[in-house]
């Protein structure tokens, strides 16, 4: 594995500040996994630090397709890139939904529940993709709804926002009670509040629920222990219960995660 | 074509080595780099016993560098001798293992410790803070930069180099200080403390408030202070600070470094150690160097 410069087949601007993005990385693509992220450089020398960003989905054919929000530096120089044009990414790195789907072949034709809020909506793609059983997929924006539709053939997709634009008004949690989803296990990325709220709700119906996780990041393979969340476990790296967010995860049995 | 370099009575294959805390252990870049290839690696800093760090967040990019406030998360010293120390030896790399303590009992537990393993260099790192002296770093006192170093240096049977802090108003003091107190050799600079403030949150983007500057932004920094110590001690310096090319490498052997370490470069592209390298060797070859000995010191 090491950084390399590969092509960018297209771009599109999905909605407000969100792009989709598909990219020749044969290499990255064949060993992509569901929840997996790439770090992203810019070529601009002044930002150093890579950006992490999610697996959204591969083709199959060496395309692997990042979605991402416009936010700052780095994701406005990828934005404004075209296709043809190269962009420097290692990948792919950390562990996904694997011990998800593990578990999920243990049980007995799960009600398997895919959560993603705002841009933790794109790693749902390649994962509910992944593995077969009855699938809801809920998604919350704040209001522009996008990727939506690209869900449909994986499962029932149920949609929330915040100030009632489209679907359920509320968020991911208000979404599941107000349809009445009952699911036995939860693959869930977004917002930390979200997370939060996942991790209560599973608690309350005594149900599994895997998180991905989100933190500033350096190395992004393990290394500078910046990325660190508290973990109810002893992490394998120092065992002072701070896991690595990069390479422990960032999905995580959010019975593990110490929210605290 | 030599590249060996003799630092402090220690043979390295060249010159190049890791700063302390970006590589780890060595183990999360083996797949990209070839650990053997490397002049040495520096481990993260260890400590008597397993440290916790600080609150997240612990770091942000800033131009052309980042700040950190990791707060010296690790292991402790017997899972480190267990588990670390035998995997480099398999990778057939040079170690030059990174000390860090709160006390002077707890780094000369450390250094005991590390002075019956298979470690060849040792590395203190003095910009802890000294809690017996209320939380101010060992290194930017010279009273405590001597004291400790030859408290160290009476326990420890590796080579043991200084890590000093450019947090000081002269940087000579505290190297002569480490020289007086027996250090085999120095090594700087560690980073420069910094904040940088989330105008959107308004709050401060570490948790720790603070957090130490590295990265290309702090290069002419580290190469002023390695010009300035190498010109007050007799003893060999290993350099670092901001080192992304085999340019920024060079300046600082040129400025008095014997041996040089690639820190935040190795976040940016994590074969910068290796292309550090064979940037060098093709350096030598174009200008006809046939010792990179040649070079150590040469502006003076
Ligand atoms: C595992 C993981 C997967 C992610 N996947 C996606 C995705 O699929 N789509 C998407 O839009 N975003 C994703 N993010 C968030 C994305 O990394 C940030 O939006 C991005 O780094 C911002 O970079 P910037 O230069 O535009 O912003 P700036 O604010 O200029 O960035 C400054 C620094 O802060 C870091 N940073 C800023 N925001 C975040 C953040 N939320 N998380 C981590 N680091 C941050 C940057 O990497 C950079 O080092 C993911 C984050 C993580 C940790
Ligand atoms: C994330 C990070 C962690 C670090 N951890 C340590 C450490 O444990 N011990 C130490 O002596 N220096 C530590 N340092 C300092 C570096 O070893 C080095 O002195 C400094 O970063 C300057 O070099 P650079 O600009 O090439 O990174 C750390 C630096 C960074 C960026
Ligand atoms: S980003 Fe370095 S350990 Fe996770």
């Amino acid at each position: 594995m090491n950084k390399k410069r590969y092509q960018i087949i297209s771009k599109e601007i999905i909605a407000n500040d969100i792009v989709s993005m598909w990219i020749n990385a044969p290499d990255i693509a064949d060993k992509s996994a569901a929840g997996q992220f790439v770090s992203v450089y810019c070529d601009d020398k002044s930002a150093l630090l890579p950006r992490p960003i999610s697996i959204c989905d591969t083709d199959g054919k060496g395309g692997l397709r990042l979605v991402f929000k416009i936010v700052g530096k780095g994701t406005k120089e990828l934005s404004d890139k075209n296709a043809g044009d190269g962009v420097d990414i290692l990948g792919p790195l950390g562990n996904g939904f694997g011990e998800a789907f593990d578990k999920i072949k243990d049980m007995d034709h799960p009600d398997i529940a895919f959560v993603g809020g705002g841009v933790g909506i794109p790693p749902m793609l390649i994962s509910s993709k992944s593995i077969k059983g009855q699938k809801n997929i809920i998604l919350g924006y704040r209001d522009v709804t996008f990727m939506n539709e690209d869900f449909s053939e994986y499962g029932n997709v149920f949609i929330s926002t915040e100030d009632g634009s489209a679907g359920v008004k509320g968020n991911v949690i208000d979404c599941i009670t107000k349809n009445n989803l009952s699911p036995d296990v939860i693959l869930a990325c977004g917002p930390l509040p979200m997370l939060k709220g996942i991790k209560k709700y599973s608690e309350e119906n005594n149900i599994t629920a895997f998180v991905s996780l989100e933190e500033k990041m350096a190395c992004g393979i393990g290394a500078c222990l910046a990325c660190v969340c508290k973990s109810n476990e002893t992490d394998s790296h120092s065992m002072v219960k701070n896991k690595r967010i990069c390479k422990d995860g960032p999905v995580f049995d959010v019975k593990e995660v110490d929210f605290t | 074509m030599n590249m060996k370099v003799n630092f402090a009575g220690v043979e390295f294959n060249n010159p190049i080595t890791t700063a302390s805390g970006t590589f780890g252990s060595g183990m999360e870049y083996a797949d990209i780099v070839d650990l053997s290839r490397l002049g040495a690696v520096t481990t993260k800093g260890v400590a008597n016993i397993p440290w916790p760090g600080n609150p997240t967040p612990r770091i942000a990019e800033t131009y052309g560098g980042m700040i950190n406030s990791i707060g010296l998360q690790n292991p402790g010293i017997d899972v480190f001798i267990k588990r670390d120390i035998p995997y480099l030896k398999e990778c057939g790399t040079k170690i030059i293992a990174n000390v860090c303590g709160k006390s002077t009992e707890d780094y000369c537990e450390t250094v005991e410790k590390l002075s019956e393993t298979d470690v060849d260099m040792l590395e203190i790192n003095i910009s802890c803070p000294n809690v017996r002296e209320g939380g101010i770093a060992f290194g930017q006192n010279p009273k405590a930069v001597e004291s400790i170093t030859s408290d160290i240096k009476k326990r420890s049977k590796k080579p043991v180099i200084m890590k000093l802090t450019p947090n000081v108003t002269d940087i000579t003091e505290m190297a002569r200080a480490a020289e007086n107190g027996g250090a085999d050799a120095i090594s700087l600079i560690n980073t420069i403390t910094g904040m940088k403030i989330d105008i959107n949150r308004r709050t401060f983007a570490l948790a720790n408030k603070t957090g130490g500057l590295s990265g290309p932004a702090i290069h002419p920094v580290a190469v002023r202070m390695v010009y300035q110590a190498a010109n007050s001690v007799n003893i060999p310096i290993l350099g670092m600070g901001g080192v992304v090319t085999y340019e920024d490498a060079i300046e600082l052997m040129m400025a008095g470094a014997t041996m040089v370490a690639v820190g935040t470069a190795n976040f940016n592209n994590p074969n910068a150690t290796i292309e550090i390298i064979d940037g060098i060797a093709d350096y030598m070859k174009r200008t006809g160097i046939n010792d990179i000995s040649e070079i150590i010191g040469c502006v003076k």
